[in-house]
């Protein structure tokens, strides 16, 4: 898995639960203290033995984990960046799922070889959507629920969001938009400019 | 938004008649056209404003937000850069389809890339712009947002792209900076002795190599403890190291700091001095090192007694020396003083 992608791993677990959680989880899966380098490729054995060792030492299940670093990517301080690349999909959070179909493409343009899973939106009822998610990496999905609520409360939306399981290899996620515009939401300026002050 | 009717310019879907010879003139409203082209104006020959799409009437304050209709003429809005000696907006038909540079005339400047067509009937011009590749500073300086554009514009997709970027070089940069900062610590591990904190015999090499490339003179000083295994056997291992511990710090406070002070071997001791080629200085230096060296040094409530033979050679002008011949100089010295009873100079001639 691509180092950017690890390297997501070891900031939520250090952002999250502290220096020396991720110090005693890097040990238990054989790497170096400092952990991953963002810009190198890494076998995925590694991932799965970080978010194992993470699970036993925390006592949650992987995929409540992993659903916690989908919102800790969107609305964590330190992931301002990413949250911002996000918000380019578009200027409500009916256009942002629309966006999810390009998000593989998106990260490739970025960081050739990022390799995202790939998204598919369906629209079966009206505000009720479900993203087919398509990936080598198994629960992932579950990163994305926690992304999607996040991102949902930074357009301002109200959504109810449920993972639905796994059909022909892929992990389906429903989505119903119950107040497309419940709250205010978060500003997002198309300047970079909070990312310099 | 809202504008009288009939004030739109028609455009024809005919290129010519004789391509389509029933094709009906096709008519865009204005709604229409402030979609499709949300920064484009509506120009008549006189420079008079008509119409502008809602993004240029957000950028410009002169243009009217309901009509669209400018207070300024375009040339007194816009300066027109490429192609030059567009004075007019007669000649500026003239340049129909060709690429435009213009900019606005009052601050903040933004510039902009344009092409504009003449509209049906000689009602005008219809010009429409975007912004060039100063764009991440435009959408700042105007606050535009992704509704300001165009569905089919690629302008949120370019600022998409610089951020992500942006994003990217961050990291590499970091990345280097760890890298940068791993080396360094790597190499001044590698150039020093562990012990001491003096530098080792490669490091010694190396500024003697250096010295030599460049012709530049330097004295070298080489010492041998006497007595020190004596220490060592006597006292113990650590009592030994102590003592090298009190040796690097007596040479430390007697050399300069663009002299190097090594440690090549158990008890050896090497010290280079650039640019020194006094004799007289070498011996007094060498002399005032050795009386240091032997006031006893205190380890664990007892005296530990050492001292050194110490030889020393001089690489100037046609006596220029290769750091070999350097050594092999300084240790023929320091036999020679270990020869004559220990405890003093030799300078080799």
């Amino acid at each position: 898995m691509h180092g950017l992608i690890n390297r997501s791993i070891q900031c939520f677990l250090r952002d999250t639960y502290g220096q020396a959680l991720w110090g005693l989880v890097a040990l238990k899966a054989g790497l170096p203290a400092e952990g991953f380098e963002p810009m190198l490729p890494y076998p995925d054995v590694l991932s799965v033995a970080v978010l194992n060792a993470a699970s036993v030492e925390l006592g949650r299940p992987r995929q409540t984990l992993l659903e916690d670093m989908g919102t800790y990517l969107v609305s964590h301080p330190n992931q301002l960046r990413l949250r911002r690349l996000l918000r380019f999909g578009g200027l409500s959070f009916e256009d942002f799922l629309h966006s999810l179909e390009q998000l593989r493409d998106r990260g490739e343009l970025a960081v050739p070889g990022l390799d995202l899973p790939m998204l598919e939106l369906r629209e079966d009822e009206p505000e009720r959507f479900c993203v087919i998610c398509r990936s080598a990496h198994p629960e992932i999905g579950h990163v994305l629920v926690g992304l999607l609520r996040a991102m949902a409360d930074d357009y301002g939306a109200l959504v109810l969001l449920e993972h639905g399981g796994t059909l022909d290899g892929a992990e389906l996620i429903w989505v119903d938009l119950l107040d497309p515009s419940h709250a205010e939401g978060r500003r997002f300026d198309l300047s970079a400019r909070e990312l310099s002050s | 938004m809202k504008k009288a009717p009939g004030q739109s310019p028609v455009i024809t879907g005919a290129k010519t008649a004789a391509t389509l010879k029933s094709a009906a003139p096709m008519v865009l409203g204005a709604a229409a056209l402030d979609q499709m082209l949300p920064m484009h104006l509506w120009v008549d020959f006189h420079g008079r404003i008509l119409g502008a799409g809602p993004t240029l009437r957000k950028i410009c304050p002169e243009i009217d937000s309901d009509t669209g209709q400018g207070a300024l003429r375009f040339d007194q809005l816009f300066m027109i850069r490429r192609p030059q000696a567009t004075r007019s907006l007669r000649k500026l038909a003239e340049q129909s389809g060709r690429r435009l540079s213009l900019s606005l005339r009052q601050p903040p400047h933004t510039a902009f890339t344009g092409q504009s067509v003449p509209v049906e009937g000689g009602a005008g011009l219809l010009v429409n712009l975007s912004f060039g590749i100063n764009l991440t500073v435009a959408v700042s300086e105007h606050d535009l947002t992704a509704g300001d554009f165009a569905p089919t514009d690629l302008t949120v997709e370019m600022l998409y792209l610089s951020e992500a970027k942006s994003a990217v070089m961050a990291e590499l940069l970091s990345l280097t900076r760890r890298l940068q900062g791993a080396k360094s610590v790597a190499e001044e591990q590698a150039m020093t002795d562990t012990l001491t904190g003096l530098r080792n015999r490669r490091a010694m090499e190396r500024v003697m190599e250096d010295l030599h490339a460049r012709a530049t003179p330097f004295a070298l000083m080489q010492l041998d403890l006497d007595f020190f295994k004596a220490v060592n056997d006597s006292r113990g291992h650590a009592a030994g190291d102590h003592v090298l511990q009190e040796v690097a710090r007596v040479l430390l406070s007697e050399t300069r700091q663009g002299d190097t002070v090594a440690r090549i071997g158990g008890d050896e001791f090497v010290i280079v001095f650039p640019g020194l080629t006094d004799p007289a200085r070498l011996a007094a230096l060498g002399q005032r090192i050795l009386a240091k060296l032997e006031r006893p040094i205190v380890y664990d409530g007892a005296p530990c007694t050492i001292s050194a033979s110490i030889g020393t050679a001089l690489s100037h002008g046609p006596k220029r020396l290769s750091p070999s011949e350097a050594l092999l100089n300084t240790d023929r010295a320091v036999y020679a003083s270990k020869h004559a009873g220990r405890g003093c100079i030799t300078a080799h001639d």
